[in-house]
């Protein structure tokens, strides 16, 4: 039986309903999803916060067998991605597969990252005096994702993970060719042990939401991968003000690069012999 | 309509009707007050109006004399300097309103001493748990002297709690002559607060029914909950003390103040119950001496509301301390 789809939210680990109560249609009737409004993308970044405060706290090993596990999850739906991706962007039944696979790849590389970023670029720093010295990346806490007009499944799971990677949590807002991803993308999160508002998935409009992203303080940094220029220029305007870091161009895929761009360092001096 | 028969000091007997409490209804009518929309001033107004009916409190087994005096300056001066200035700075040409004080402090009696010290002269009331808090189990005589030495500490106001198990077994005279015996202490002193601790209770008709049996033995406040029991304050509980307010100022004239308390986190969940208090007794609770809420965490997200309605942007949560 065909049943009438409305996407839900993913805000907290729940499955909610805009507050705002709107949908809209999408990719020719396929689903309707939900239009976030500014109060959903608050809910979610009082989620995010609470979500980081237990992700950073994880061991590196444990969140790395976290986002493992999304890529066991995104295999075990493997054919819910497929359908969908032949019946809303028309890809054939390889390319489909190869798009699943590159989700999965990226999964599994940012899994690997969990516990061995630090070692790569944390150092043991030369001083002159008695101390050790160290440096070591810490998490920055919320980050918002503004995603790509242009569908890429392989790229938005690593633009998540990439952020995950340091401890982060996360608010992607979808772009607008496949919003409808968001379903199973959400279930993959949903069911990967991951503790509750650490990923958040929007749907919605840019233009609706780019100011109150980039003016929420609690807001540490913006991913922004959209091909908007306009609200790129408006997210960099509110964002001076917070002095958020705005990271744009994600183009290369599984690379140290892109976790890079969401830590901070912390140096410790420790006296020696103490 | 079933009924208690009470004895009052001085030998006489009243009759408290047991009223049955339309579960459903009370749960729909809570719910039709979160529907109001209040923007803008209105909101403003309310979020003020919270702030300054904010018991702070913190009432813990790890309390320090270090956290009681870091909640008063907190209660005297719920933000930091740069708040306001950042509001300025944002929102140059909008005319901002000073934060007020909370209405008061409440912590267990032994912190009262250290607490007094600190609010001396800045108008924050000092209310002190009492009645071997928040069970309720010990004699009446050791209940009546903790309510006098947090008095004689200098608490302004008492909140005790009621004897849930004498309640519960039906033993109604024993509840009521423990509140006339702490109000007989309280005097004029200190206002009290009784506490029903409704998440005991279980039912909307014992709620009802002990309302009206607190009033009538001389509560000046009654209060939902402790903040230790599950569920604390709800939106149909404190209807239905609300109601039985509204019916004991109908037939006596006199105002009893209410007290949510437990539970209540966010800046909207607070605009719902004044909305609640408003329409159920009008404008004259609208006020810190008839309307308070029991709360820790409320205070920090009232005061991001106020700086999201002056600038359009929410603030840090690390801004404000952790409490």
């Amino acid at each position: 039986m065909k049943i009438e789809k409305t996407i839900k939210l993913f805000i907290n680990g729940q499955f909610a309903r805009s507050e705002s109560g709107r949908t809209y249609p999408v990719n020719d009737n396929y689903a309707r999803v939900c239009q976030a409004s500014k109060k959903d993308f608050r809910n979610s970044v009082d989620a995010a916060k609470s979500g980081e405060k237990s992700w950073s706290s994880k061991s590196a090993y444990n969140r790395s067998q976290i986002i493992y596990r999304m890529a066991e999850m995104c295999e075990g739906k493997r054919d819910q991605f497929v359908s969908l991706f032949k019946t809303t962007l028309s890809a054939s039944d390889k390319k489909a597969n190869e798009m699943v696979d590159e989700g999965i790849s990226s999964f599994v590389y940012y899994a690997g990252f969990c516990d061995k970023y630090s070692q790569t670029i944390g150092s043991v720093n030369p001083v002159s005096g008695p101390f050790h010295n160290f440096t070591t990346p810490e998490s920055v806490g919320v980050v918002a994702l503004i995603d790509s007009d242009e569908f890429n499944f392989g790229a938005t799971v690593d633009r998540i993970c990439s952020i995950l990677v340091g401890g982060n949590s996360v608010i992607a807002l979808l772009g607008p060719t496949l919003p409808a991803v968001l379903a199973p993308l959400s279930e993959v999160f949903a069911t990967s042990d991951l503790p509750a508002g650490v990923v958040n998935l929007l749907t919605g409009h840019l233009e609706e939401l780019a100011e109150v992203i980039a003016s929420h303080r609690e807001v540490r940094s913006i991913s922004y991968q959209n091909e908007s220029k306009k609200f790129y220029e408006t997210v960099r305007e509110k964002s001076v003000d917070n002095m958020k870091r705005i990271v744009p161009n994600h183009k290369e895929l599984k690379s140290l690069e892109n976790i890079l761009s969401f830590v901070e360092y912390k140096t410790v001096w420790h006296p020696i012999g103490v | 309509m079933p009924s208690v028969s009470i004895k009052v000091p001085g030998g006489s007997r009243i009759t408290i009707p047991h009223y049955p409490v339309d579960m459903v209804g009370a749960g729909e009518r809570a719910s039709s007050f979160t529907k109001r929309s209040i923007k803008k001033e209105s909101k403003l107004d309310a979020l003020y109006l919270a702030i300054t009916m904010t018991d702070l409190t913190t009432l813990e087994g790890a309390d320090t004399p270090g956290k009681v005096k870091q909640l008063c300056g907190k209660a005297i001066s719920p933000v930091p300097a740069h708040y306001l200035q950042e509001i300025k700075r944002l929102a140059p040409d909008k005319k901002i309103r000073p934060i007020p004080s909370v209405a008061a402090i409440c912590v267990y009696p032994e912190m009262v001493p250290i607490a007094r010290k600190c609010l001396e002269g800045s108008g924050v009331e000092l209310a002190s748990v009492a009645t071997a808090f928040p069970a309720g189990q010990l004699s009446l005589d050791l209940k009546l002297k903790d309510v006098a030495r947090a008095i004689k500490f200098g608490a302004t106001e008492i909140d005790m709690v009621i004897d849930r198990g004498a309640f519960l077994r039906g033993d109604y005279q024993k509840v009521f002559d423990e509140i006339v015996a702490v109000k007989d202490i309280c005097e004029d002193r200190a206002h009290l607060k009784v506490i029903l601790e409704t998440g005991e209770l279980k039912t909307l008709d014992n709620v009802r029914f002990a309302s009206t049996m607190a009033m009538e033995a001389g509560a000046d406040f009654i209060k939902t909950s402790t903040g230790k029991v599950t569920p604390a304050a709800t939106m149909p509980v404190t209807l239905v003390m609300l109601q039985a307010i509204w019916d004991y100022y109908q037939q006596t004239g006199k105002k009893i103040g209410m007290k949510p308390a437990g539970g209540i986190r966010t800046a909207k969940q607070a605009v719902h119950y004044l909305v609640m208090v408003n329409e159920v007794l009008g404008a004259d609770w609208l006020h810190p001496k008839m309307f308070r809420f029991g709360a820790s965490s409320l205070l920090n997200d009232l005061l991001r509301q106020i700086f999201k309605q002056y600038t359009g942007q929410y603030y840090y949560q690390d801004i404000f301390s952790l409490d």
